[in-house]
């Protein structure tokens, strides 16, 4: 049990912060990049490829880097830290993670060989209006002529469906069962929009699209599925915990220097409690996440289910206390579109509902509720 | 990062867990489990099994009995003593005046007091709080005026837990009220049975008596009595109260009751979707709770404590709270019934006197309010 990074991934959080703080360090920066398309900066993404970043969890003979759960994790605090508005979550860890759990060697390296130099961005064609968060497809259709194979129907949201240049599309097989499948970006049709917290996504439809099949031909991949957007709502508690340590800091600052009858507001302890109570909400985050990304490391995957719904739960419940009190303890200027707490917390919103509330974590958590009679984290491998 | 114990840590919680679950009093552990009031001679049998097996003090120095652990391997001691039911050792002996004597101590105080008070042989008792002193402890007013080779002690302590078998009291007087008051107090330890010391029981919201008033009415204590420094007790308090890194958050009795209460109230758990629900978070926030008590212990280990350390107390006692009021809720009307029949019955008609003694846990060891304070100055730096 060893809660404690070593020098090379301390090294690696201050080369990723270096980077990342440089290009949205500044609030603004982040603010005039998401205002215009893609919604990130190209350049930034670059960036990321060049310091291996986007190759990360990749091994190296699919042109990654071959790092670990911790490693990734550390990049999407970082990432959380400014709320920088690059698609790796959707692109890198979703969507590179389910080629790399599903694709054929050839397919791998062709695939998140461009993923990894910054020459290909991927979306995650998955969910479907209505459906929630399901861990399969109903209705996006896949269809078999031969060795050809088609697929039908929309997409919403899609992150960043506009700007990829390939589409991993989930779809309900012929014969029963989910396929993963992989559509060139310029083939679908896709409507980008803006989401609250200035991220992008689309509507995307397929009409008949030529798809190839990602790995085995006709294979279910549901089970394949549920993993990578278990390790995936892991990796976003890690971006939200970055969210929220920024919340908290800019909260207390906010409460160290702004005036009000004659004095700073750190006088008043009414506020100053608040402050401590978000404090505890964080601590109890990090804690959890730091576990949870240590259970995807272990790689025994009903134990990684059940830590993507518990740290989503607590994640779910600590996100909205610090973003709510950040707001309110800033005041009229929180409400602001200039100032970046309400982003960040319309941010945290989105990760909130990108894969999985509260209550879709309390469900999960409710199939296993009888079989254990305490929780004991350190039995667990 | 590593989630899984080292294989000498592993051995050493197995070895720790074979010992509570088999060498202490299987009646004294079926008593924590159920819930009820252990006696005075029970705790001190427990302490005593613990102390021969050099398990009750090892956090204190190596030649008083303590172990040289690491503080992960305390963390274990102590989840595993209150997973197997076993009483933590008294904590007014091992984790307040033990290492305050230890520390602070004269030789002859160490070598009169520290093996008596591992083996529980002397029960201390706590003399801290006075009516217009609580969370502002240093404005205490019992004084004690030199007299020879003596001090003599008059004024009122309170809140004195089990005081009642008390054998001996560690107290915070005022030696000096002319200078700031943190700097005009002395710790002196008090014989109870010396004359003019009375002990007067008050009665709590779960009719039982737990805490006592003190009364010192002239009473002569020896200067060799004095810990430390005259006028330094001020200093031996802080260090008192947040020497412990371990153990802060009842995080294993907690559990442990919760599980109970899952076992025992299975039935009506089973189909009720709000009472799973509510389960499930405490089940989770408990969870975030030991693992945050893991990372403390974790970067601990030598030097500053660890900053999340002060949501331990807040959110520990919160959760205490929170688990035993949900057991008055699976109780519903039973809990009203009285005597004591079955397992079942007697743990609900047990359940609201525990939750409404439990209210005192976010009171004291420094009210959860201080610990905001704590945590809002002191980390936050507002």
């Amino acid at each position: 049990m060893d809660f404690t990074y070593d020098d090379e991934q301390d090294a690696l959080r201050d080369a990723v912060r270096g980077l990342i703080g440089k290009a949205y360090g500044d609030y603004e920066k982040r603010r005039q990049t998401t205002k215009e398309d893609p919604g990130f900066d190209e350049k930034v993404w670059t960036q990321l490829a060049e310091m291996g970043l986007l190759g990360l969890p990749f091994s190296e003979e699919d042109g990654g880097v071959g790092a670990g759960p911790v490693e990734i994790g550390i990049v999407c605090q970082e990432l959380g830290r400014v709320i920088a508005p690059e698609p790796y979550l959707s692109s890198v860890v979703l969507a590179g993670g389910l080629v790399s759990a599903v694709g054929t060697p050839e397919q791998r390296q062709e695939i998140l060989g461009a993923l990894s130099g910054g020459e290909s961005v991927l979306a995650f064609a998955h969910a479907e209006p209505g459906a929630r968060w399901s861990d399969s497809a109903s209705a996006v259709t896949a269809s078999q002529d031969g060795d050809s194979w088609t697929v039908s129907g929309t997409k919403d949201p899609v992150l960043h469906g506009a700007r990829a240049d390939v589409h991993v599309v989930s779809a309900a097989l012929p014969d029963g069962g989910t396929g993963l499948f992989l559509v060139q970006g310029a083939d679908a049709q896709a409507e980008g929009f803006s989401t609250y917290d200035g991220g992008r996504a689309a509507r995307v439809t397929f009409d008949a699209t030529a798809a190839t099949p990602l790995g085995t031909a006709g294979a279910d991949v549901t089970a394949s599925i549920a993993i990578v957007h278990d390790i995936t709502r892991i990796m976003a508690a890690n971006q939200s915990l970055g969210a929220m340590e920024t919340l908290l800091a800019q909260t207390t600052d906010y409460l160290k220097s702004r005036k009000q009858f004659g004095v700073t507001l750190n006088t008043f302890q009414a506020l100053t409690f608040r402050a401590a109570d978000m404090y505890t909400s964080q601590e109890l985050t990090h804690s959890l996440v730091d576990w949870a990304t240590m259970v995807v490391a272990a790689g025994k995957p009903e134990e990684v289910a059940d830590a993507a719904a518990r740290v989503g739960l607590q994640v779910s419940r600590g996100g909205r206390h610090v973003g709510q009190e950040a707001i309110q303890l800033h005041g009229g200027i929180g409400m602001t579109a200039e100032y970046s707490v309400g982003m960040y917390t319309a941010h945290l919103t989105v990760l909130d509902h990108l894969l999985g509330d509260a209550g879709r974590h309390l469900k999960v958590l409710d199939a296993t509720l009888d079989e254990h009679g305490v929780i004991d984290p350190l039995d667990r491998s | 990062m590593q989630l899984q114990l080292s294989a000498e840590d592993e051995k050493f919680r197995d070895e720790m867990r074979t010992f509570f679950t088999t060498e202490v009093s299987e009646e004294i552990r079926t008593t924590v489990a159920e819930g009820r009031e252990l006696t005075k001679e029970q705790i001190v049998e427990s302490q005593q099994t613990l102390n021969k097996a050099g398990l009750a003090v090892p956090h204190w120095p190596e030649e008083y009995g303590g172990r040289g652990w690491s503080d992960l391997q305390r963390h274990i001691w102590n989840e595993e003593m209150q997973a197997a039911c076993v009483p933590i050792p008294l904590a007014f002996n091992a984790s307040m005046i033990g290492p305050v004597l230890a520390q602070f101590g004269s030789k002859e105080q160490k070598d009169e007091f520290l093996p008596k008070t591992a083996n529980l042989d002397i029960w201390w008792s706590q003399g801290f709080s006075e009516p217009d002193a609580g969370s502002d402890l240093a404005s205490l007013r019992t004084t004690a005026v030199k007299d020879g080779d003596d001090y003599i002690v008059n004024g009122q302590k309170t809140w004195t837990t089990l005081g009642q078998y008390g054998d001996w009291i560690f107290t915070l007087v005022r030696t000096d009220p002319e200078v700031k008051k943190q700097a005009g107090i002395s710790m002196l330890l008090i014989d109870m049975r010396s004359e003019g010391l009375e002990v007067r029981p008050i009665e709590l919201i779960d009719g039982g008596h737990e805490v006592n008033e003190v009364w010192f009415t002239d009473v002569r204590v020896p200067a060799a009595n004095l810990v430390g420094e005259e006028n330094s007790g001020w200093t031996q308090a802080k260090f008192l109260l947040g020497n412990e890194r371990v153990g802060v958050a009842p995080v294993g009795s907690t559990k442990r009751v919760l599980a109970r209460a899952k076992e025992l109230g299975a039935e009506l758990v089973k189909d009720d979707p709000l009472l799973r629900a509510r389960i499930i978070e405490l089940e989770n926030e408990l969870l975030a709770l030991e693992l945050t008590a893991l990372r403390v212990v974790a970067h601990s280990e030598g030097g500053e404590p660890h900053p999340a350390s002060s949501v331990l107390k807040l959110k520990g006692t919160e959760l205490q709270q929170a688990v035993s009021e949900l057991v008055v809720d699976l109780g519903g009307p039973d809990t009203l019934a009285s005597g004591e029949e079955g397992d079942t019955e007697s743990w609900y008609r047990r359940s609201t006197p525990t939750y409404l003694n439990l209210r005192k846990a976010s009171i004291y060891g420094g009210s959860n309010e201080v610990q905001r304070q704590i945590i809002s100055r002191t980390i936050l730096g507002l």
